[in-house]
């Protein structure tokens, strides 16, 4: 198996478990969790793609990889405070529609 | 390309980003005039871009001289140019009328938070409808989602909390479905570029893969049935100006993109059956956000299922789009249903922001006996639903007329009736909502506290938006033939 | 500049009563004065500029204002001597009906609003009677039934709201078929507009698809035959009746009704021509229909015991006249049916009026109620007596001038039926009007009315309308045979616009 290869597959399992942990998980936290591990199998598959022509690197899914990075940064962080409040205001660590 | 008239598209975009950075700083108490100094400066850059691109055809800039792919380009046609006036008239409007409403002594912490959440979307709404790459597209996409979810949670009570919660999970799923759409993409052609991907891009698997993902994400975030149960929870529960917003700008740019892309982007991939698909999906959400419109007990829910329900006709434009018979009158009336929909939906929810302003409350019911003072805010909710319910004098009765055309031109029976259908349903949920607001108070009601008094401002903006409409009414020529300029080659 | 200044004039008249409409939408409930006399500023220049139009048009300028709404639609305003027709009617009626409802909801709340509606629904009526081609025509067919819908529930009680829930269903589902037809008719011959005979366009295509050209046919006659209150579609009409009385005349007399049977001559006369509609074998079924209507709509009346109801189902009857007079397919048929269409609105809405003054000043809404109320009102009850004469078709009143015509221009047509339907009418006309003429005049009053307040009967504003409508029905037979009467216009339009038929 060539290296791309391998990134891709480890990237398709990352994707996996990060969207069934965002379907089936109903713990907040987890959820966002789960949207993290995606974020990172489509970056890892980006860095993978850089790697494509052999003998040269092309900077274009890097430049993609590390803006990526910012803005999964601040998703992030905006998922934790609204989780938060919402922890403060309601006492729970889920949304009420997946209750029972 | 005239060089002076490419540098407001830029503008479009700092000019928002900037006023919002300094209303940031400063603080919204300490400068309430420079909002409206901002929002004035970006309609004038828009207003320039767009006699631009009507005058001389689409426009390109790019960002510091760098050219793609690192570099960043900025690109409007008619269709982006069309977009940023409807953003531009519902950016100014919204921008009176939060003023007032946000800065009335209740709401001051509402107030230092709206701004500059505002403005940065507003920035990214231009920037979506002028990123010429697909990887911008995502930051833009990005950027509207993270201040869209803010907006919904600005109240910080329980019930918008658990709404912009749901909405920012699904909407970040969606953000990554689409990035690894475009990641795909990037693998198979090595550009990012709108236009150069739709040459490169062949029909085959992975190809089809990538549109999938992307059309999946895009939809998730235009509220599409069948992924659209996130919207009516967020969207009913956000203060009026956000509402307005959101409704009328956010997730219209979901289904601005998806027609953008399938149109430049995937044409080679628009078989009859995935034309037929999307409409399909489209189809389901005018019937199925009409009948749940018709079910609602408050005013702000039927308006958020009427959006719906109104995202749904610009996607039957796909499976017209390759008849040769219907595209090019189906294509003018999907772009000017955007438009129509952004003004009359932001009319209706300010004007249904003015009638909770005042009452307290939307509960249908109890809008029998409709005070005098909220007249004129009812006359503008009732004249933005008429263009809601395709008929005339308005908007969207001109962009139902050319979409229903070119569905009979091109013998397509199927999408004719959804039309004709669709219009009679909302005629139902609005008229319904009207009936009310014309009823007399039952008598045996207790004496009812005073309404609040609402601001002028407040009072004029929705009628004015809902007058926009019926100025749109009168005539569809100059904005379809803005429309014409970079017209896609895929509708022949 | 003279005939720039006439082409300018139907898109003054349209937004003169706009603008009256906002005028008083703007001035709000409290200031009465001031919107009674841009109510009544507004009727008047409106009255005079129609007047100014026929003027026109008999001098032969060209009237017309067109602008393109969208690529391959146009929004045309255009003064034929059709449309003027209808326009000066229902101009006149206008200001005639402002004057009575000024004094009719004196003192109810809402005025602003009522009032702003009712010109609303004058510019919808103007733009019906002047639209140019298929196009304008559903556009103000259409904001027709928007502008009517909060005058019939103006009172705000459930029932109200529950008649305006029929009325919405059956018109709007009407303006439906209306569009799909108009807009299947767009994309088969593109724009064409209105042209006496029929549109060369239409007969071409219906040559290569007569099937299709059936279909659209009957879409847009479905949609014109539900404000035409056609049966089985004429069920909105006499729930409507919940609206306050100048709505019920206005509306019922002239705008809505009208509006349809106005839309039935369009469509047969001047989209398809009357030959095509008779090749395709759609005039024989919209004769049939006609004529049951007329029969149904007189047995119902009978059955009625309250004034309004009985005169809403004599409309669903009289207004068929109409449709038969231009589904027979003679001159002199359609002569009558276009007479009609003036006539029985000058008729309705004296009826109308009667009624609502008797609601108003004695209180009473059912038939069984008005014994004697000829002596306490007998200025009412001698208009009512005219006008419901003039329904019936006694000579020399306007309603035995069109039905004369009606009658002979059918038997020309070898359609002796039709003699039949006239006959029969008559009688069942006789039979719920003559009763009530009996109680008017004959029958001693049985209820206790409180006194004349003065000299006159009823409030001078409810009573000089009705005087007025009520001599034109009375002119308007026995100036039958003036060239600028009812009669005289409708003949010279179809000798202008019709020779074959």
């Amino acid at each position: 198996m060539t290296q791309a290869g391998l990134y891709t597959l480890a990237a398709s399992a990352l994707a996996g478990i990060g969207v069934y942990g965002l379907i089936v998980r109903r713990h907040l936290l987890r959820r966002i969790l789960a949207l993290n591990l995606l974020g990172n199998a489509v970056f890892l598959l980006l860095v993978a793609l850089a790697r494509r022509h052999p003998g040269y690197v092309d900077p274009v899914p890097h430049a993609m990889v590390l803006t990526g990075i910012v803005v999964a940064v601040s998703a992030t962080a905006l998922a934790l405070v609204l989780a938060r409040r919402y922890y403060a205001e309601t006492g729970l660590r889920h949304l009420p529609e997946d209750e029972g | 390309m005239a060089a002076g008239g490419a540098l407001s598209l830029p503008l479009a975009f700092l000019l928002p980003l900037l006023t919002a950075l300094v209303v940031f700083l400063l603080g919204a108490r300490r400068a309430p005039w420079l909002p409206g100094i901002g929002a004035l400066a970006t309609v004038a850059a828009v207003a320039d871009a767009v006699r631009h691109v009507a005058a001389h055809g689409p426009q390109a800039y790019h960002l510091g001289g760098w050219m793609p792919p690192l570099g960043v380009e900025l690109y409007a046609d008619g269709l982006a140019a069309l977009m940023l006036a409807m953003t531009a008239a519902v950016g100014l409007a919204v921008t009176a009328y939060a003023g007032p409403y946000l800065h009335d002594g209740h709401h001051h912490q509402e107030a230092e938070r709206f701004w500059p959440l505002w403005l940065v979307q507003w920035a990214a709404l231009n920037g979506t409808f002028l990123a010429a790459d697909l990887f911008n597209l995502y930051i833009m996409l990005e950027l509207v989602t993270l201040t869209a979810v803010p907006l919904v949670a600005i109240t910080g009570d329980r019930a918008s909390l658990g709404a912009a919660m749901r909405y920012l999970l699904l909407a970040l799923l969606a953000s990554l479905a689409y990035l690894l759409g475009v990641a795909l993409l990037y693998g198979g052609t090595g550009t990012l570029h709108l236009r150069q991907v739709g040459e490169l891009v062949g029909a085959g698997g992975p190809a089809a893969v990538a549109a999938a993902l992307i059309t999946a994400g895009l939809l998730l975030k235009g509220a599409i049935f069948p992924l659209h149960t996130w919207l009516v929870p967020a969207h009913s529960n956000a203060p009026a100006p956000a509402s307005a917003v959101l409704s009328a700008l956010v997730v219209q740019a979901g289904v601005y993109l998806v027609l953008r892309l399938w149109l430049w982007t995937f044409p080679a991939l628009l078989s009859p059956a995935v034309g037929w698909l999307l409409g399909g999906l489209g189809a389901a959400s005018v019937l199925y956000g009409s009948l749940q419109a018709l079910r609602q007990s408050r005013l702000k829910p039927v308006i958020a299922y009427s959006t719906v329900a109104q995202l749904g006709y610009p996607l039957l434009l796909l499976p017209l789009a390759a008849v040769p018979a219907a595209a090019a009158q189906a294509w003018q009336g999907a772009a000017y249903y955007i438009v129509a929909h952004g003004l009359a939906k932001a009319g209706a929810f300010l004007a249904a922001g003015n009638i909770r302003y005042s009452l307290g409350h939307d509960r249908l019911a109890g809008l029998r006996g409709i005070a005098p003072e909220l007249s004129v805010s009812v006359l503008a909710l009732g004249l933005a639903f008429v263009s809601l319910m395709g008929l005339p004098p308005t908007a969207g009765f001109l962009a139902k007329w050319q979409l229903l055309s070119g569905a009979l031109g091109g013998g397509q029976w199927p999408w004719a009736a959804v039309i004709v259908l669709g219009g009679l349903l909302a005629a139902g949920y609005g008229l319904r909502v009207l009936a009310m607001a014309l009823a007399a108070a039952p008598s045996d009601e207790p004496v009812r506290r005073p309404p609040q008094r609402l601001p002028r401002r407040m009072v004029a903006v929705p009628l004015l938006l809902a007058l926009a409409v019926y100025l749109l009414g009168v005539s569809a020529v100059p904005a379809l033939r803005l429309l014409e300029q970079g017209a896609p080659e895929a509708l022949g | 500049m003279m005939a720039a200044a006439y082409g300018l004039l139907p898109l003054a008249a349209l937004l003169t009563a706009v603008a009256t409409a906002a005028i008083v939408f703007a001035l709000g409930d409290a200031r009465r004065r001031q919107r009674t006399f841009w109510n009544l500023f507004g009727a008047g220049t409106k009255l005079a500029l129609v007047l100014l139009m026929a003027h026109g048009v008999l001098q032969g300028h060209t009237l017309e204002v067109a602008w393109p709404a969208l690529p391959g639609a146009t929004l045309r305003l255009v003064a034929d001597p059709l449309a003027l027709l209808f326009a000066v009617l229902s101009s006149l009626l206008w200001l005639i009906t402002t004057v009575y409802a000024i004094a009719y909801l004196e003192g109810s709340g809402q005025r602003a609003r009522f009032f702003g509606f009712f010109s609303l629904c004058v510019a919808a009526t103007f733009g019906v009677a002047l639209a140019g081609n298929p196009f304008t025509f559903f556009c103000f067919y259409e904001l027709l039934t928007l502008a009517t819908y909060p005058l019939v529930v103006h009172r705000g009680h459930s029932a109200a709201l529950a008649a305006g829930r029929t009325y919405l269903g059956y018109t709007l589902g009407g303006g439906a078929a209306l569009l799909a037809g108009t807009a299947a008719l767009y994309v088969a011959v593109g724009e064409q507009p209105f042209t006496p005979g029929g549109m060369p366009a239409v007969a071409e295509w219906a040559d290569r698809a007569p099937v299709a050209a059936t279909a659209v046919l009957a879409l847009l006659l479905g949609g014109v035959a539900v404000k035409a209150a056609l049966f089985p579609l004429q069920g909105w009409l006499p729930a409507a009746m919940v609206a306050p009385a100048p709505v019920s005349a206005l509306l019922h007399a002239v705008a809505v009704v009208k509006a349809g049977a106005f839309g039935v001559v369009r469509i047969i006369e001047d989209t398809y021509g009357y030959a095509l509609a008779a090749e395709l074998h759609v005039t024989p079924v919209l004769s049939a229909l006609a004529a049951v209507t007329i029969v149904y709509g007189s047995v119902r009346a009978l059955a009625q015991a309250e004034l309004k109801r009985r005169l809403a189902f004599s409309t669903v009857s009289q207004v068929s006249f109409i449709t038969l007079g231009v589904a027979a397919g003679s001159q002199l048929a359609l002569i009558g049916g276009l007479a009609h269409l003036v006539h029985q609105g000058l008729m309705k809405i004296t009826l109308f009026f009667c009624a609502g003054n008797y609601a108003e000043t004695l209180g009473e809404h059912r038939i069984d109620a008005l014994n004697g109320a000829g002596r306490r009102m007998p200025v009412t009850s001698a208009a009512f007596t005219v006008a419901a004469l003039g329904m019936m078709g006694a000579p020399p009143l306007a309603g035995f001038i069109s039905k004369w015509y009606l009658g002979i221009g059918a038997l020309a047509q070898g359609q002796g039926w039709v003699i039949g339907v006239l006959v029969a009418s008559t009688l069942l006309n006789a039979a719920y009007f003559l009763p009530i003429l009996r109680r008017l005049w004959l029958l001693p009053a049985t209820r206790d009315w409180p006194a004349r307040a003065g000299r006159a009967e009823a409030h001078r504003g409810l009573l000089d309308p009705v005087l007025l409508t009520a001599t034109a029905v009375l002119l308007a037979g026995l100036l039958a045979a003036t060239p600028l009467s009812p009669l005289g216009w409708a003949a010279r339009i179809v000798e202008q616009g019709y020779p074959g038929l």
